[in-house]
């Protein structure tokens, strides 16, 4: 049974029999952030966001009932009153169509309207129309940009407090910024429309991301709780145990909180078309895909990175190194197997390894 | 069964009884709603979801000077007057973000209401020339103004009864402040240099105001004291340079006139009265007598102020201080059928998204995962009652984003379960027996799931208050759901486990359980810690730790053993059963 299979490939991740070294190879994983960041800069930098007419400021009219999603003739019904403007038009819903132009004067607006209710023959109450002003948009995001600064100050000192340790609380916001950049990176490849929509995604994924890495950061905690009070494995070795305890979990919480948003990305875009629903599911998408990437291959390792650098942390790490060199020494001396000592990546020792007649001296052939 | 550890069935149901009764409680007061009240049984709907038409109004001042959020409340008063004496229903006019002003007004409002909406309001110090009840007067009888026809001086400064020329006379005869559509202010900012008929803002009088003498701007702030030798509530108005001065020689002017209480409407030829007027929006807010010349540009109005009148009238006389203008941002439509739509579609994503977490929970922790289902029925229960009591008493209205919001609950909800669930199979891991591994794994859940929702709810409050477009709905759906998910948690899917934990179906790790020992990978003889063995296939037994996972006294811990030689057949790694096991 494949779950089954899943639940005790986690239980060997939950023992350490079978482990992922993360925190080891952290390095790698730098070097994989740092260049997912860079292109996705690349990405912002040479293709740019598609802003909405939230952002641009521009007029909209939504022409419902209508009986052919054919574009040309909304294209045409508008330059019949402005020759030279280029509208776009998108389908929306199931019987509707919108057309975003640049702004209008209210009596264009006015003609627009009554050219597309001639066109499509629909009744008045079925063309609606939008003007934004280019300020709006750029209210949204200055007050976005506010959201986040006053969203990071107080995460930091929530889980400062919570894990009574800055280090920790640093990490999670580094990564959190990694997670930022990535999908706005992602969501500018994809070319669809920035809307407000867009934007609350974005900031959700504020919550989403901290929400997954702490619980991360929870059991490396506990993990590492008087962990200078033994000397069988180091403070990354047992962070990369918590990182491979929590796999699981962090598998199974994010497939449960990606099937919902999927849900809506799937009716949005292939039911719905353009609208709040479609951009604020996309957003989410990448970013809760990428959240949980970074909390596990990014936020810990980050987060070790860090304390290594806390003295006390640093000492015992080399203390733990310098006793295990010795007893592989030892081990080596008597023909042990010496990876038998310890297990590679989360320092714990694997049960079952009991090493049983391999000690014996072996009896010679007759 | 060791009797330390168990509690009564009772008191281990009681915080699941409590929850239901709270469920209970609210749809309680929903129905009760229904019946005698004006609540109904499905939430009202935001303008995208409804149809309508939004306007976010930017309040923009002359000179970019900060605008307070007195201000802006008290434009939103300004527009309210306007808007709910037009008779349009159900407007919702909100603040958003510090500068913003959102009108959201349902169905399809005429262009009338919509200019009235988009006007700016200005504030004016004009003397009264002529007032009266505030009915319509009978066409004048002949002789009521012949004399004022005969002369038709120029009028020598704002309070001359001049001014009043006979057309200005039969505007006034015809004004009806009785009607409300009257009341609603706007319509421009009034020649400042012409006269003014109009209404008093509450309908009680009606006035004729000579020309403009000081405009608002003139006034630096104003405030209510309390004057303790009169022993009344008073406004203080401090006055800018200009303002004072002009206001110096215009009360020095007025206090000659005729005071109020001796001015006679009938006398021919009229007199001029000591009276002027403060107009906001076109309607006259207050209208006082000047007994003194006032020369400091310190004016101070008594009447018969009550702590909160003379607030609010210091409040429109600062709003007066601050002309402000609106600038239309954004003006949208929304049509009706495009916004049933959406809701249809959201809610089909919803319960899809709902279904496959179904489907999913159930294939990772098998009959647990109906756990999870229970879990989220009652929290879908909770949500939507807490939504619809909210709508009914608050006013909340579920827009598009905020049902993008409760979809993305699902997700978080479960989330939590699975935060418990895989801390429990730790606990089974560790080797503990399910009661313990429930008790113990809840303890550590508990804590990881305050955390992390903690952090949620920041992100919703921070969103909220810093609120731009739909986020508002987003970010209250957002923080509602996550506190019903540790209501839930705490309430409902806890309580429900440890009563299953008593299960034989549970506790003994049935394949379907989702505790299956094997696939826990408790699938060899292991020791288990305290000279104890687990055999292969077996969860930990309870010989030695209680429901509790805490050691055991002797006497307990025989009691225990005892129950199990009784209850022979399951402990096979128990020495003690081993020639009466099972076969």
């Amino acid at each position: 049974m494949m779950a089954s299979k899943f639940s005790y490939w986690g239980n060997n991740l939950y023992t350490g029999k079978k482990s992922y070294n993360v925190v080891g190879k952290r390095k790698n994983f730098f070097m994989v952030a740092l260049v997912a960041v860079a292109i996705a800069v690349l990405i912002l930098g040479v293709k740019g966001l598609n802003f909405g007419i939230e952002f641009r400021g521009g007029s909209q009219f939504t022409v419902t009932n209508v009986d052919t999603s054919s574009q040309q003739v909304a294209i045409d019904a508008v330059n019949t009153i402005i020759p030279d403007e280029q509208p776009r038009v998108s389908t929306v819903g199931s019987s509707a169509i919108r057309i975003q132009t640049n702004v209008l004067e209210p009596e264009e607006l006015i003609a627009v309207r009554r050219a597309l209710m001639d066109t499509y023959s629909v009744t008045e109450d079925d063309v609606a129309s939008a003007s934004v002003g280019p300020s709006w948009g750029k209210d949204v995001s200055s007050k976005a940009l506010t959201g986040l600064f006053v969203f990071l100050v107080l995460v930091m000192i929530v889980m400062s407090l919570y894990f009574r340790a800055w280090r920790m609380a640093a990490a999670a916001i580094l990564a959190l910024l990694h997670d930022l950049v990535l999908t706005v990176g992602i969501y500018a490849l994809i070319g669809w429309e920035v809307t407000p929509a867009t934007v609350i995604g974005l900031l959700t994924i504020l919550g989403y991301s901290i929400y997954d890495t702490v619980v991360v950061f929870d059991k490396v905690r506990e993990n590492t709780e008087a962990i200078t009070e033994q000397h069988l494995a180091t403070y990354s070795e047992r962070a990369n145990l918590a990182v491979n305890q929590t796999l699981v979990r962090s598998i199974n919480t994010s497939v449960v909180a990606l099937l919902p948003v999927g849900s809506i990305l799937f009716i949005g875009t292939f039911i719905l078309g353009a609208g709040t629903l479609r951009d604020i599911a996309l957003s989410l998408f990448i970013g809760m895909a990428v959240g949980t990437y970074s909390s596990i291959f990014l936020a810990t390792p980050l987060e070790v990175a860090l304390r290594l650098r806390e003295p006390v942390i640093a000492q015992h790490t080399k203390e733990v190194l310098g006793e295990r060199a010795a007893r592989k020494a030892i081990a080596e001396g008597t023909a042990v197997d010496a990876n038998a000592v310890v297990a590679s990546s989360t320092g714990t020792i694997v049960s079952g390894g009991h090493l049983g007649n391999r000690t014996v001296p072996k009896r010679k052939k007759k | 069964m060791a009797t330390t550890n168990t509690k009564p069935k009772t008191r281990r149901a009681r915080p699941i009884i409590g929850l239901f009764v709270l469920i209970l409680v609210l749809f309680g007061a929903i129905f009760a709603g229904t019946k005698w009240s004006d609540a109904s049984w499905t939430p009202n709907l935001a303008l995208d979801l409804e149809g309508g038409t939004q306007i976010i109004l930017q309040a923009v001042t002359a000179n970019d000077e900060p605008v307070s959020a007195e201000d802006i409340n008290q434009a939103i008063e300004i527009i309210r007057q306007r808007v709910d004496s037009s008779g349009v229903a159900e407007t919702e006019i909100t603040s958003q973000g510090g500068k913003n002003i959102v009108v959201a007004i349902p169905g399809k409002p005429s262009q009338e209401t919509l200019n009235l909406v988009r006007e700016s309001a200005q504030m004016q110090f004009r003397p009264v020339l002529f007032f009266g009840a505030p009915q319509v007067i009978p066409a004048p009888t002949p002789e009521a103004t012949p004399e004022q026809e005969d002369t038709p001086a120029t009028p020598v400064n704002s309070s001359d009864p001049a001014w009043i020329t006979p057309e200005v006379m039969a505007e006034f005869d015809a004004l009806d402040c009785t009607d409300p559509a009257k009341l609603t202010g706007g319509g421009g900012v009034a020649d400042p240099l012409l006269p003014m008929v109009t209404c008093q803002d509450d309908g009680a009088r009606k006035f004729i105001l000579g020309p403009m003498d000081v405009p608002g701007s003139e006034i630096k702030r104003a405030s209510s004291t309390f004057d303790t030798q009169r022993g009344m509530w008073v406004v203080n108005i401090e006055l800018k340079p200009t303002g004072t001065q002009v206001f110096s020689e215009v009360t020095k002017r007025l206090v000659t006139y005729t005071p109020v209480e001796y001015w006679n409407p009938d006398a021919r030829p009229l007199e001029p009265i000591n009276m002027f007027s403060m107009v906001l929006d076109n309607l006259v807010i207050q209208a006082p007598g000047v007994n003194d010349a006032i020369t400091n540009g310190m004016p101070q109005i008594s009447g018969n102020y009550t702590n909160e009148t003379a607030n609010v009238v210091a409040n429109q006389l600062n709003f007066g201080a601050l002309p402000l203008t609106f600038e239309v941002q954004s003006e949208e439509t929304i049509s009706a059928t495009l916004g049933s739509e959406q809701l249809q579609k959201g809610m089909l994503a919803g319960l899809i998204g709902l279904v496959l977490v179904v489907i999913y929970s159930l294939i990772q922790y098998r009959l647990l995962g109906l756990v999870t289902v229970a879990s989220l029925i009652v929290a879908a229960a909770l949500t939507y009652g807490a939504i619809t009591l909210l709508s009914w008493t608050q006013g909340y209205r579920l827009s598009l984003p905020g049902v993008a919001g409760v979809i993305l609950a699902v997700g978080i909800t479960a989330d939590s379960f699975i935060v418990y669930f895989e801390r429990i199979r730790d606990e089974l891991r560790e080797g503990r027996n399910l009661e313990g591994a429930v008790t113990v794994g809840w303890d550590r859940a508990k804590r990881t799931i305050i955390a992390s929702d903690t952090v949620n709810f920041l992100a919703a409050i921070v969103l909220y208050f810093l609120a731009v477009g739909g986020v508002r709905g987003f970010a209250f759906t957002l923080g509602l759901t996550t506190l019903i998910d540790l209501v839930i948690v705490f309430f409902f899917t806890h309580p429900i486990m440890t009563i299953l934990a008593k299960t034989k179906f549970f506790a003994e790790g049935h394949k379907w359980s989702g505790f299956d020992p094997e696939g826990l990978g408790l699938d060899r003889t292991r020791y288990v810690g305290r000279g104890r063995i687990s055999g292969a296939g077996e969860p930990a037994t309870k010989t030695a730790n209680g429901a509790s996972g805490k050691r055991l006294t002797i006497a307990e811990r025989k009691a225990a053993q005892e129950e199990q030689n009784l209850t022979a057949g399951l402990l096979n790694e128990n020495p003690i059963n081993s020639k009466d096991g099972d076969r």
